[in-house]
């Protein structure tokens, strides 16, 4: 069996200089050649580590053949945004975790391929998806027999909101969703670097979605500018609601609304959704800190300590209260993150931000951890080992310790019932305590782009039963 | 796009603007306020809703000129559009019937206190503005506040209308003259810390609306964290008005002060531009 061929990417210290992509994609005869090292199991245990169970023994054998074009068709039965899951996916816990040959360490890559034969598509055919979309439409119109297409809205733009609005436009529904701020996209828009998805890749998707028919209404906090109930007033017949997890999580230690203490949510809008690393071209600034302290382990944290690196810091250091076996962001990130120069500084966690001058931040204060019995989670709690404090000097510190669900909706929404962490709460059709109205994605438990999307895409088939009642 | 409908200037600096967004219009209650984005290189701003009208679906702001963002939003006319007018976010003023109510307003907190003024009046309470400026030049909105509210009074610095001295010593005057249920504060910090400062002496019922750098305005970044009675609060949702009494005022000061370098930049550059923008006499004096 030849060996995995390798992502080709970009040299790290040339790349964390930059906010260009650090993955270059495959050629055609590396998706070739990677795709020929797969087995084509009949019984294809990777497919069950997808959570949208896409065929993937199907689309690489279409990719051996070189014909992404078909490889493309059959990944877009399953998946909306192929091109985004290719690039932020955690391949190694789902698909690749269960391929055959992971045993021997070296899975076919599963999420290099999807990402070949998403961006072959949106690369050689720029007007491609405008037209297959259209196409895509009439086709699914004929098969309709409603003749006045119902009105949905979807709240929220994230993967969860986009995956529902794709299916239902698909199916016929009028489909409108609102988004509460001035651009469409969620996370994959404000949270997740340019140089791990190229905004141009979220733009073509959200494009192929416009030319399904879907309306996107920015600006608009559904709760404030509108109710729910205004909008079955409007006479919108069923809404989905995916408004993600966005409220940031504090450590609610000493020192922690000090200047230049971000969330990780702030940082990184600033960056990426408002362009703060070109200003003053664009308005919005953002601090450059030259000594970054990043807590955290997540995606979060290391999308912000590469940031951070980019705009200049002269040391970043990612301070984690568990080992690094336990961190939850991708390997890919966790790899490329050290390259690029973020040192882990792991089994540690900050219990007080100490003030300089100005009431700015002049360090952390941090304790040694050691692991104890595992957690509900199954991984090992850490515990604070006492009298090992010591003192990172930073002069900016930025908190990725993980968000809330998004409260705003929920409580002004009367009749929607949360559980006692704040999720939204939904039947075994996605349906919440509202008639009619149906939630996925990060607010109602999710974690990823693909479980978003996945509970936006079986949402949408629980609103099509639902609407049956209508027509 | 929003479509800017009218303008008027209503003092030094002071421009005021109605905007034509009928949702937000609609659902605007006093105290909330809207996000805007001049165009795809703007930052987010927020400004308080000076006046919301259902009818027209006209909502108006004003604003002080005193950066990049505010100096290019005073150069638009009416008929210009602007990308973005996102609202009404945060949560209302808690209106009911508290008797008798001092609204006190510096600068251009006199706009933004027209609502509430409003509102406080359409439950009964009886209200008694009280403005401030640093010199005549500076007061804005005299008429439409009068109008408003029961009493009307005033303070300027130097004396050249109403009392000589700043709005707390008007309020003093007040305490000494009739029971106050209630205090509403809206203006610079310094301003709204005095306010708090005396009135909880007295031991009075402080309401402040704070005013914090913001970027979503949604409860998404954290930026607007203030501590309230030990509690980290985010203003953009929680408030923007709290209890006076509870702020950490330290921290809300020198967290305005984040990105003063940037700011400066910013607006230097913009000023190259060749834009010129007089000021009143009393500051070159
Ligand atoms: C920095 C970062 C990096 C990540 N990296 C990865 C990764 O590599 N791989 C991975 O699988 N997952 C990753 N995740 C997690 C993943 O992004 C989320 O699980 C996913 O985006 C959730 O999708 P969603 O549609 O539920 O919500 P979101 O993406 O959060 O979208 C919700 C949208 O709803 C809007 N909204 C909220 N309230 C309202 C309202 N009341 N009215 C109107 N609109 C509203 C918000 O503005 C937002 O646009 C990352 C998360 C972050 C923050
Ligand atoms: C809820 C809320 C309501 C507001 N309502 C009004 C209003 O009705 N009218 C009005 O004129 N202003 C209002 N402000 C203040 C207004 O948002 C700022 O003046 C504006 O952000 C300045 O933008 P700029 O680019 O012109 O200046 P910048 O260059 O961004 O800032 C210039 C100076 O203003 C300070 N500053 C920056 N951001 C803010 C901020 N958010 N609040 C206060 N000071 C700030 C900075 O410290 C700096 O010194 C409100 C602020 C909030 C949070
Ligand atoms: S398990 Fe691995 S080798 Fe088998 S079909 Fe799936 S990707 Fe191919
Ligand atoms: S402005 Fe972002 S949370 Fe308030």
């Amino acid at each position: 069996m030849p060996p995995r061929i390798k992502m080709p990417e970009r040299a790290p210290d040339i790349r964390n200089k930059d906010f260009k992509q650090v993955n270059t994609g495959y050629t055609a005869e590396e998706s070739v050649a990677e795709a020929k090292r797969c087995l084509q199991c009949p019984n294809s245990s990777c497919v069950k580590g997808c959570p949208v169970e896409i065929n993937i023994p199907g689309f690489i054998k279409k990719l051996a053949e070189g014909n992404a074009p078909a490889a493309i068709e059959i990944l877009k039965e399953k998946n909306n945004l192929p091109a985004v899951c290719g690039r932020v996916c955690p391949q190694e816990t789902q698909c690749e975790k269960h391929c055959i040959l992971a045993k021997k360490g070296e899975s076919i890559a599963i999420g290099n391929l999807e990402r070949y034969a998403a961006d072959f598509k949106l690369q050689s055919l720029p007007h491609c998806s405008g037209e297959a979309a259209k196409a895509e439409k009439n086709s699914q119109f004929s098969t309709l027999n409603s003749k006045l297409p119902l009105k949905v809205a979807v709240v929220g733009s994230g993967p969860a909101g986009l995956a529902c609005a794709g299916d239902l436009a698909k199916l016929g529904y009028d489909v409108t969703v609102f988004e509460s701020l001035h651009d469409t996209g969620g996370v994959l828009r404000y949270g997740i670097p340019e140089f791990r998805l190229p905004k141009k890749v979220l733009d073509s998707e959200i494009d192929y979605l416009k030319n399904l028919g879907v309306r996107f209404v920015l600006n608009t906090l559904i709760g404030r500018t509108k109710t729910v109930k205004r909008l079955f007033d409007e006479g919108y017949k069923a809404v989905f609601v995916g408004v993600g997890a966005g409220l940031p999580i504090f450590l609610g230690v000493e020192g922690e609304n000090l200047n230049h203490v971000y969330s990780a949510n702030e940082f990184l809008v600033r960056v990426n959704l408002m362009r703060a690393y070109e200003f003053p071209k664009y308005d919005t600034p953002v601090y450059k800190g030259k000594n970054v302290v990043v807590v955290g382990g997540g995606n979060t944290a290391m999308d912000s300590a590469r940031t951070a690196l980019r705009l200049g810091a002269q040391s970043v250091k990612l301070v984690y209260r568990r080992s690094e076996n336990e961190m939850p962001a991708r390997l890919e990130e966790r790899i490329h993150a050290k390259e690029e120069g973020v040192e882990f500084i792991t089994l540690t966690n900050p219990v007080k931000f100490i003030a300089g001058q100005n009431r700015c931040v002049a360090g952390a204060e941090c304790v040694k951890m050691e692991l104890g019995e595992p957690d509900a989670s199954g991984r090992r709690r850490p515990k604070k080992i006492e009298n090992s404090n010591f003192i990172i000097e930073s002069d900016m510190v930025v908190l990725a310790l993980g968000l809330n669900p998004n409260p705003v909706l929920a409580s002004l929404t009367d009749g929607l019932n949360t559980d006692k962490d704040g999720y939204i709460e939904i039947d075994e059709n996605f349906m919440t305590s509202l008639n009619g109205v149906f939630a996925g994605g990060d607010i109602a438990g999710g974690d990823t782009v693909i479980q978003a999307m996945g509970m936006g895409k079986k949402s949408a088939k629980n609103i099509h039963e639902y609407l049956q009642r209508f027509l | 796009m929003f479509k800017i409908v009218s303008r008027e200037v209503v003092g030094p600096n002071l421009i005021s603007l109605r905007i034509y967004a009928p949702q937000i219009a609609e659902s605007a209650r006093a105290g909330q306020f809207v996000i805007f984005r001049i165009d795809e290189f703007g930052e987010r701003v927020p400004l308080t809703i000076a006046g919301a009208d259902a009818q027209t679906g006209l909502v108006r702001i004003i604003f002080q000129t005193i950066g990049k963002t505010t100096f290019k939003l005073a150069l638009l006319n009416a008929g210009d559009c602007i990308r973005d007018f996102a609202g009404p976010f945060g949560t209302p003023t808690e209106i009911k019937k508290y008797g008798v109510v001092a609204a006190v307003a510096g600068g251009v907190g006199a706009a933004e206190v027209l609502p509430v003024i409003n509102a406080l009046k359409q439950s009964e309470n009886k209200v008694i503005a009280i403005t401030g400026a640093r010199c005549k030049d500076l007061l804005i909105l005299e008429e439409e506040i009068k109008a408003a509210s029961d009493e009307f009074l005033v303070s300027t610095n130097d004396g050249s209308c109403g009392v000589r001295g700043i709005v707390t010593d008007v309020l003093k005057n007040v305490f000494n003259s009739q029971k106050i249920d209630m205090v509403y504060a809206i203006g610079p910090v310094p301003m709204m810390q005095a306010v708090a400062d005396i009135t909880k002496e007295k031991n009075i019922k402080t309401l402040v609306s704070l005013n914090p750098i913001m970027v979503d305005g949604t409860g998404m970044c954290g930026s607007c964290r203030v501590t309230v009675g030990g509690k980290t609060k985010f203003v953009c949702v929680d408030g923007p008005e709290f209890d006076g009494h509870l702020i950490n005022w330290n921290e809300l000061i020198s967290r305005l002060a984040l990105f003063k370098d940037a700011e400066k930049t910013a607006l230097e550059e913009f000023k190259k531009s060749g834009q010129h923008h007089p000021e009143c006499k009393c500051r070159q004096e």
